[in-house]
Parts: structure tokens; C-alpha cells; sequence
């Protein structure tokens, strides 16, 4: 199915180029970071995680929403789902690849990256972490891969698949937990150290991804000939709209649980992020723009008439995934090493080479996603009215 | 000298690499039967410095930071600058790239949440030292996804730098912000043609970049029956080091005669680490080292 990559119109291969474009200019940052080190980057022995690991974690989120399309199709019979769980498969696929660039680019020593499987520790979450996101871009790659070819060819796909799909169900948000224990259990980060940690990230993940998916089905539709359906995207829109409610009302019990106990440790982190900290400020816009931009999506997606409109539910979802990128991709990491362990301020800002290594990873994996969606949306397209059951 | 957890190969190294180590071990006159014993598969086992026949031995070393016994802030720099020194600790000469394995802090930051403003002027201007508290139940060990931390029998953290994957989870996971990465390569030069490292010492190894470091408690030291190069070059009593599990040790003397306190020790990682507190006429407010 490949080929079916290999031609496209002039948008298409632009796209392309620019992408690669992208991830050249991020590649050629990354052999200046791999050759000097990353001092290169804003990290410091005080703030030791940043915008990569961020980015990782946001993405993970993103790859275990993929579960938000293939539950309702094949465990609820959705049947709106049938034409784009593989939208939601394909997409997992991409951002576990950017997962996995994101932690190369953050290794100090990505050679040996090996180390993990040679020796492994059970004890370690981040251990976990890796047989878990490799597991789940095992099955979406096994189970996304199957289908198509088996839509493509007007057949049922085969038998076997389905525990596969189940496991993968069950798989994704298994994904999140883990990465969300990756802090939620380290003591001394007060910001961290919260027991509802994992629920958070999973309401965030499946708030953001969906809202990802309605804008790329958006795309898909306006570009091409493959229509992912109107009530798809719009029962996508009520999901986005119950768990962002649902992250939303996490974050507020941290705040109450910080605010009201006064106990300083905890409050520290979001004086830091929000109000700023001995003099430093320098996220404080950033987590404020995250906060209204949340707010402000609610305020739309709770109205049906207004999240009916796709335009209005199309500008709600790019709120929705601004906000959670930077509370996730940003203010979680910084917040759990502000104030750090000696209750000192070391602010970090992302340098340019790191930046660019960033935005070459994106592309990257747009990259990937624009191949794989181009796959199956060609398949789409010849196989347009033809209902397969899965 | 890398260090590994016991029995596991390491990663394979190069011929030069080889010989620098072996070359090393012979002039150190330490264990190199270790080394011999994978050369043909062109791997080295990574040998911690095997205890000659005067190594000091514990079941669980501890130190006790006597502050009344440091004075001014010269007493804390030996001990800073002889553990820097011997271990070839890169100066990077800023903050964000800074490794230490020992250096000073003022109290409201070594003991966080128990600072007041009443609090009595020596102690508020009083520097502290402060470095890896080897833990009982070390973070750090429990997060580390290959194994290139681990605790000895005898209680102290180590950190295998030829295993470490340099992904910094330790950082994350460690209370007492005692790990320090190479953000840059240690064995280079600045700008202006200075190496970081500005006197090799040629007994003890240099790092590559990537990796994460800390204080070891001296294990190359212990191991020829030397003590840890802080203990040596503090004042007369001001760092005692000693077995925890021995009651007629000094450190246990110690702690059964004056209030100590450890940092963050509500976090259970238990410290071996324990502070002396107490006013040593300490009233000058000096810089930090």
C-alpha cells in the first residue's frame, strides 16, 4: 500500500517538501547539539527536564486518544467510527514516533539507548514507559495496517485481529498511567507528587487528541475527496467537551488541595507558573494564555448549538489543543523543577538550537502522519460507499 | 575507574579506552584481574577499585557534618575544592552547566521548611555542606532504568558512568538535588583555550559527556584505606565518617551524644548524612563557595 504515498498532487508533495524541510533543518540542530552537548539547550542542573520531555509527554497523550475512535466503533458499535478508527491508529503511530524522537534528542547518551533492554530494571518506571509505547505502536501499526489492507481489498479483515484491537483498547491508556507515574511518584516534586496525576493526564490526552482529530478530519475533508462524517466529528466534539471538562476540574483540585492546605512546598509550583516567583515571571504569560484559551473553549463546547457549527467547533478545538500543549508540554515539566529541591528560582527558557530540534521532531512526525493518511485516505477514496464491517 | 553492578558487562570499549584504563589501574596498583577477564570478546567488565588489604569496610558508612566545627567559609572550601580536585570535577564556569559534588548552601536552602525569620543570626548566615546523602532507600537507584546507579552492600550510591543512558530520571527523582550531568564534554576546552578540568588528576578517571555524576563517598579512597577527601582537609572534627551499623564508631559516638537532623528526612529516603547543629561564632555574612 505504500505506493499510494508516492503519488500525489502538487499540494501534496509541497507539503511534503516543506515538512522535510523541517525536519532537515531540526536534524542539522541536532548534530550541533550531539557534538557540543546539551548545554546547548536551556536545561540546566537545576531545571534537568524541558521542552523535549514535555513534548514527549503531551504526545503520548496524543497517541493514546487514539483509543477515543476504536472503543465506540468495536466496543459500543458506533458505526460513524467504521471509515476513520484508522485516522485514530495512524495517528497513535505518528506520535509515538515523536515520542521516541523526543527522548533520543534528550538522551546525553543516545548511543546507548540499547542499555535499556540489555539491562533491564524493573523498578524503573521509565523502563515501563518503553515496553509499553513500543507495544502500542506494535498493535496500531499491526492492527491500522490489517484493516486497510483488508478495506482495500473489499474483504473482511482477518479473524485474528480483533484480540488485537481489544488488547489495544486496553493498551492505550495504560500508555498515559505509565507516563504519568514517570512523575507522579518521585518524592520532593511537589508538583508532581499528586495521586490524580495519571487521571490528568488521561482527561487532558483525550481531550487534546480528539480535538487534533476533528481539525485533521477538517483538513482531510476540505482536501480531499474522503469525507470522515458529519456526526463523526461532531460525537468527536462531544468528547472533547466532557474531558476537557473533566481536565479542567482535575486542575482545580490541585489548586484547592495547594491552596487551601497553605502548605508552601505545594503552592510554590503555581505561584511560580502563574503569579511568578522571587522576581521570575517568565512562564507566567504562557500559563495564563493556557488557562483562558481552556476556559474560553468550554465556554463554546458546552453550548450544542454552538459546537454544532463545525467552524466554531473547528476554532474550539484549536483552543483546546493550544491550551493542553502548553499546560503539558510546558508548564508540567517546568513546574515540577521551579522552585527547585532547594526551594531556589532557576528559570528556563528554550534556546534556538532546541527550538528548532523541537520543530524538526513535529515535522517529522507530520511527516509520517501526512504518509500514512495519504495511504489511507487513497484507499478511501477507491473504496468510497463500499461499507465493510469490521 | 568505572564502576558497575556486580557481574554485568558493560558496555564494550576501545582499544585506547582499554589501555588508558589498564595503564591507570597499574599505576593506581588495583584490580586489574577483572579487565583481563573479557578481553577476548573485546568487552570490558567494568571493575569498581577492588579493597586492597588496608580498605576501610562498613556495613553502612555515614558521615556526621559537625557545623560548630567550621568556622569560616575557608574551612568549607578545602573540603570543596580537595573532593573537586581529586575527582577531576569539571568547571564549566557558569550555572546552568555547573557539576559539583559538594559545596555549600545557607540553611533556609539545605533544610527547606525550617527556616523562620527568628531564626539565630549564626545559624542564618551559616554556610552548610551539602552532598549525596547515600540513602537507605534511594530515589534515585529506584527510578534508574538500566541499572547505572545502584547501592553497594555497604550503603553507598554509586553511579556506573560507562552504563549511564544520560536520561537524567535521577535528577528528576533525587530530594537533595545531589546529581550533577555533563552538559558539555568534561575532558574539553572553553572559549578561550581552557580545559574545564584544569589539573588531571591522573588517578582518577575523567568523564565523557552525558553522563550524570555525584559524590561516591570516596570509594577509590576506601578502598586503599584512606579516608574521603572532605573528612581528610576539615577541620579537626568538623567531618566524621564512619560505619552506622558499628556501635563503637565514632559517627555512632556522635549521634549518641548531640541532636542531629537530617535533610528532608520526612521523605524516608533516609540520609546517611546527619548535621551537628549548634553556634560556632559564626557571625560574618560570608559568600557563597
Amino acid at each position: 500500500m505504500l505506493e499510494k504515498a508516492l503519488t500525489g498532487s502538487k499540494k501534496y508533495w509541497t507539503w511534503v517538501f516543506f515538512l522535510l524541510a523541517l525536519a532537515g533543518v531540526g536534524f542539522l540542530a541536532y548534530l550541533k547539539q550531539f557534538s557540543y552537548g546539551l548545554g546547548i539547550t536551556g536545561l540546566s542542573r537545576d531545571v534537568s527536564w524541558g521542552l523535549y520531555i514535555g513534548q514527549f509527554t503531551f504526545l503520548v497523550g496524543v497517541a493514546a486518544s487514539g483509543v477515543m475512535l476504536v472503543l465506540p466503533y468495536y466496543l459500543h458499535d458506533f458505526k460513524q467510527f467504521g471509515k476513520i478508527t484508522i485516522l485514530g491508529e495512524f495517528l497513535a503511530i505518528a506520535a509515538v514516533s515523536m515520542c521516541v524522537l523526543f527522548i533520543m534528542a534528550d538522551m546525553g547518551q543516545p548511543m546507548r539507548v540499547m542499555n535499556i533492554f540489555l539491562h533491564p530494571t524493573l523498578n524503573s518506571v521509565l523502563f515501563w514507559d518503553t515496553v509499553v509505547l513500543n507495544g502500542y505502536l506494535f498493535l496500531n501499526l499491526l492492527v491500522g495496517w490489517t484493516i486497510l489492507g483488508a478495506d482495500r481489498k473489499g474483504i473482511a479483515p482477518p479473524k485474528w485481529v480483533k484480540p488485537f484491537i481489544y488488547l489495544s483498547i486496553a493498551w492505550a491508556p495504560s500508555i498515559h498511567t505509565v507516563t504519568a507515574f514517570i512523575y507522579a511518584g518521585l518524592p520532593g516534586r511537589h508538583y508532581w507528587l499528586s495521586a490524580i496525576m495519571a487521571a490528568r493526564f488521561l482527561a487532558s490526552a483525550f481531550a487534546g487528541g480528539p480535538a487534533l482529530l476533528i481539525i485533521l478530519a477538517l483538513i482531510i475533508r476540505k482536501f480531499t475527496k474522503f469525507d470522515p462524517g458529519k456526526e463523526a466529528i461532531q460525537t468527536l466534539g462531544k468528547i472533547v467537551t466532557y474531558f476537557m471538562i473533566t481536565n479542567v476540574f482535575l486542575f482545580g483540585l490541585e489548586f484547592f488541595t495547594a491552596f487551601y492546605s497553605g502548605i508552601p512546598g505545594h503552592t510554590h509550583p503555581f505561584v511560580y507558573l502563574f503569579k511568578g516567583l522571587e522576581g521570575h515571571s517568565e512562564i507566567v504569560p504562557l500559563m495564563w494564555a493556557s488557562a483562558i484559551m481552556a476556559i474560553a473553549s468550554l465556554l463554546i463546547l458546552i453550548f450544542p448549538q454552538a459546537r454544532k457549527k463545525e467552524g466554531v467547533l473547528a476554532f474550539a478545538s484549536v483552543l483546546v489543543f493550544l491550551s493542553l500543549w502548553i499546560d503539558k508540554g510546558f508548564g508540567l515539566v517546568i513546574g515540577g523543577f521551579v522552585p527547585n529541591m532547594f526551594e531556589k528560582v532557576t528559570p528556563y527558557w528554550p534556546t534556538l538550537p532546541e527550538t528548532l530540534i523541537t520543530i524538526g521532531i513535529w515535522a517529522a512526525g507530520f511527516l509520517v502522519l501526512t504518509i500514512l493518511y495519504k495511504i489511507a485516505i487513497t484507499v478511501r477514496e477507491e473504496t468510497a460507499g463500499v461499507e465493510i464491517e469490521h | 575507574m568505572p564502576y558497575s553492578a556486580k557481574g554485568e558487562k558493560v558496555m564494550s570499549i576501545n582499544r585506547r579506552e582499554f589501555l588508558k584504563i589498564a595503564g591507570l589501574s597499574a599505576a593506581a596498583g588495583i584490580g586489574s584481574v577483572a579487565i583481563f577477564d573479557r578481553l577476548q570478546k573485546n568487552a570490558l567488565e567494568a571493575s569498581e577499585f577492588s579493597a586492597g588489604p588496608d580498605a576501610l569496610n562498613a556495613k553502612k558508612w555515614a558521615m556526621v557534618v559537625d557545623v560548630r566545627k567550621f568556622k569560616t567559609p575557608e574551612d568549607y572550601k578545602k573540603c570543596t575544592d580537595a573532593c573537586h580536585s581529586a575527582h577531576n570535577v569539571p568547571d564549566f564556569g557558569n550555572p546552568k552547566d555547573e557539576v559539583k559534588w559538594i559545596w555549600t548552601d545557607t540553611f533556609d536552602h539545605t533544610f527547606p521548611g525550617q527556616e523562620h525569620e527568628y531564626l539565630s543570626e549564626d545559624i542564618k548566615h551559616k554556610n552548610f555542606l551539602l552532598l549525596c546523602n547515600h540513602c537507605e532507600n534511594p530515589p534515585c537507584v529506584r527510578v534508574c532504568p538500566t541499572k547505572a546507579t545502584f547501592k553497594r552492600k555497604d550503603g553507598i550510591v554509586m553511579q556506573d558512568m560507562h552504563r549511564c543512558i544520560g536520561c537524567r530520571f535521577c535528577m528528576a527523582a533525587c530530594p537533595f538535588g545531589a546529581r550533577s550531568f555533563n552538559y558539555r564534554d568534561p575532558r574539553g576546552k572553553d572559549a578561550k583555550g581552557q580545559p574545564f578540568i584544569k589539573e588531571e588528576n591522573p588517578e582518577y578517571p575523567t568523564r565523557m559527556i552525558g553522563v550524570v555524576e555525584k559524590c561516591t563517598f570516596c570509594t577509590e579512597r576506601l578502598a586503599v584505606g584512606k579516608l574521603p577527601a572532605c573528612v581528610e582537609v576539615a577541620p579537626a572534627g568538623g567531618l566524621v565518617f564512619g560505619d552506622l551499623a558499628d556501635l563503637k564508631s565514632e559517627v555512632r559516638k556522635i549521634l549518641r551524644t548531640n541532636y542531629t537532623i537530617r535533610r528532608k528526612s520526612e521523605l524516608g529516603t533516609g540520609p546517611a548524612v546527619f548535621y551537628v547543629m549548634g553556634d560556632s561564632g559564626y557571625s560574618v555574612v560570608p559568600e557563597l563557595l
